[in-house]
């Protein structure tokens, strides 16, 4: 039964995510990254991590996709729909789609079969996965927070078309 | 726990395995969920009308009478007054008019998009514990750890059914309209769920279930977390597109908003997706701020041994959430529409600052008292 619901959501996430980049309509495309959304959700309850899979279609599949929906709809389509792909466009996308899998091959067998960390271990709860990340991994969670900081002054600073 | 065999509905059905009894629970449970889910939606909207009705000086829906009911002498004619069967009639109208499909539409989200504004208000139901232990069942569909997580990840979900019927419509106003939902659901789902946070820092647990065994013995969170509350219920009204918060509607400048080129079953699908919404965030306060299905009196505040004290404690929650309903529709017929950027301000400017500082303050309280407890900042 898992291993069905996970070919099931595997099938799922890999098919929308090519239709994502095959769909003319930018917003069938932003509706099949909200299914692969959902489709990764579904693979991580399979893994018993049900905080991330919750985290996961809150964040991801209900704000910012949302958000994309809402400035798609804002712009013009038609100009999006009737465009040709670029012979450089397409050669540089499988250069760099090819470069980041290499980087994530070469991790995965770089890396040596660790033990399983405690979070795993817990059915994926949310109280040992907050301990860890307040305790063992409090610095990188403390960068990434300044960098979002950073990001969002940075998106005020630049949508604000004059300071006073 | 043991209870005699003829009180426990497990006893009654034959034997599936540990696998396949879960499953026809769960069948059962959902079917009678979603029964009494659909009752309440169809009776709602009754209610609204003759809420409506009274506010108004008026006498509301009073002419649907069923052929054999309607003669018995006087409970029939009474029924009848009463408007008991005005909401089959509206079904049965729903069915039989005309479904229109405009021309200009963009067929596939057109279709889609009254399913997915129903769905997610129907699947929010399945984490709120609707009662204590009834026929040795425990009364929640699933008793998740993250519970409140996936109710506000689902929620976040029903705008797509909004915004998809905005841009399928292919017109003006339901165009501004789903524009309009999109940023006003955004805005207060942050809100809403700030407020939240509070309740969680006292319970210790996202489980809904723990939340409700906290504010046992009647320590509801209301009285603990006004603010959170009141935000909360704010943000509810903003969240289910009711006035005054009803901005993507809004059928004086919009015509009737996203929903405008709709009719028959698809517009009532709608229609039922805002009264579900209205039922399952009522059923939220009622569980995170007014102790869900528990009573602080008569000893109702432990889960039940009996199969009275079972329903009791159904009738108990159903109870409060049909109160918190007709709060709703209340506030529909006194208040006035808010402008759009009165709404935004409101959001962002009021409520995401009282929210954080309502936050912090709850964590130095709790830090300081936690502390003063035990001599030690954590609780653990």
């Amino acid at each position: 039964m898992q291993d069905y619901l996970f070919y099931l959501f595997a099938l799922l996430t890999l098919g929308c995510g090519s239709m994502i980049v095959l769909s003319r309509n930018p917003i069938n495309s932003a509706m099949f990254l909200v299914l692969a959304i959902a489709s990764m959700a579904g693979l991580f309850v399979l893994l018993h991590a049900f905080f991330l899979a919750a985290v996961q279609v809150l964040v991801y599949a209900g704000a910012v996709m949302v958000l994309f929906l809402f400035v798609i709809m804002l712009l013009d389509l038609k100009v999006e729909q009737r465009r040709r792909m670029n012979t450089l466009g397409i050669i540089m996308g499988f250069v760099s789609v090819g470069t980041i899998i290499a980087v994530m091959l070469h991790g995965v067998v770089a890396t040596p079969v660790t033990p399983v960390l405690e979070v795993a271990r817990h059915d994926g709860a949310t109280e040992p996965l907050g301990q860890l990340l307040f305790s063992h991994y409090v610095l990188p969670f403390e960068i990434l927070s300044v960098l979002l900081l950073v990001a969002m002054v940075g998106v005020i600073l630049l949508s604000k078309k004059e300071l006073k | 726990m043991h209870l005699p065999p003829f009180i426990s509905l497990a006893a009654w059905l034959p034997d599936f395995g540990s696998d396949g009894n879960f499953a026809v629970m769960s069948l059962i449970k959902i079917a009678c969920l979603l029964g009494v889910l659909l009752t309440m939606v169809a009776y709602a909207v009754l209610v609204e009308r003759k809420v409506s009705a009274f506010i108004q000086d008026r006498v509301g829906p009073n002419r649907v009478a069923l052929p054999l009911i309607g003669s018995i002498p006087v409970l029939g004619p009474f029924l009848t007054r009463l408007g008991i069967w005005q909401p089959l009639a509206d079904g049965a109208k729903s069915f039989l008019k005309e479904d229109f499909t405009p021309n200009h539409v963009r067929k596939l989200y057109f279709w889609l998009a009254p399913a997915i504004t129903l769905i997610p208000s129907f699947l929010t139901v399945a984490v709120i514990p609707f009662g204590s232990n009834l026929l040795g069942e425990q009364m929640v569909l699933a008793d998740l750890d993250v519970g409140i997580l996936y109710t506000f990840g689902i929620v976040s979900l029903g705008v797509y059914g909004i915004v998809l019927a905005g841009y399928a419509s292919n017109s003006k106003f339901p165009f501004l309209g789903g524009i309009r939902s999109s940023a006003q659901m955004i805005s207060y789902e942050i809100s809403m769920g700030l407020s939240v946070i509070p309740v969680f820092m006292l319970v210790g647990s996202l489980n809904l279930g723990q939340v409700i065994a906290y504010q046992a013995d009647g320590h509801w969170l209301a009285f603990q977390q006004p603010i959170a509350f009141l935000v909360f219920l704010v943000a509810a009204f903003a969240e289910t597109n009711r006035l005054p918060f009803d901005m993507p509607e809004s059928e004086t400048e919009l015509v009737g908003g996203y929903n405008t080129e709709y009719s028959s079953m698809k517009f009532a699908l709608f229609f039922m997706g805002e009264y579900a919404n209205m039922i399952t965030s009522s059923a939220m306060m009622v569980t995170l701020f007014w102790g869900g299905w528990t009573l602080p009196f008569w000893g109702l505040s432990a889960p039940a041994t009996t199969l009275g004290g079972g329903l009791l404690h159904i009738g108990i929650f159903l109870a409060k959430v049909i109160a918190f309903m007709i709060l709703f529709i209340w506030v529909r017929w006194m208040l006035p529409r808010f402008r759009y950027d009165q709404l935004m301000d409101l959001g962002w400017r009021r409520f995401l600052p009282l929210t954080l500082a309502n936050l912090f303050v709850t964590a130095v309280w709790l830090w300081l008292t936690t502390t003063a407890a035990t001599g030690n900042p954590l609780p653990k």
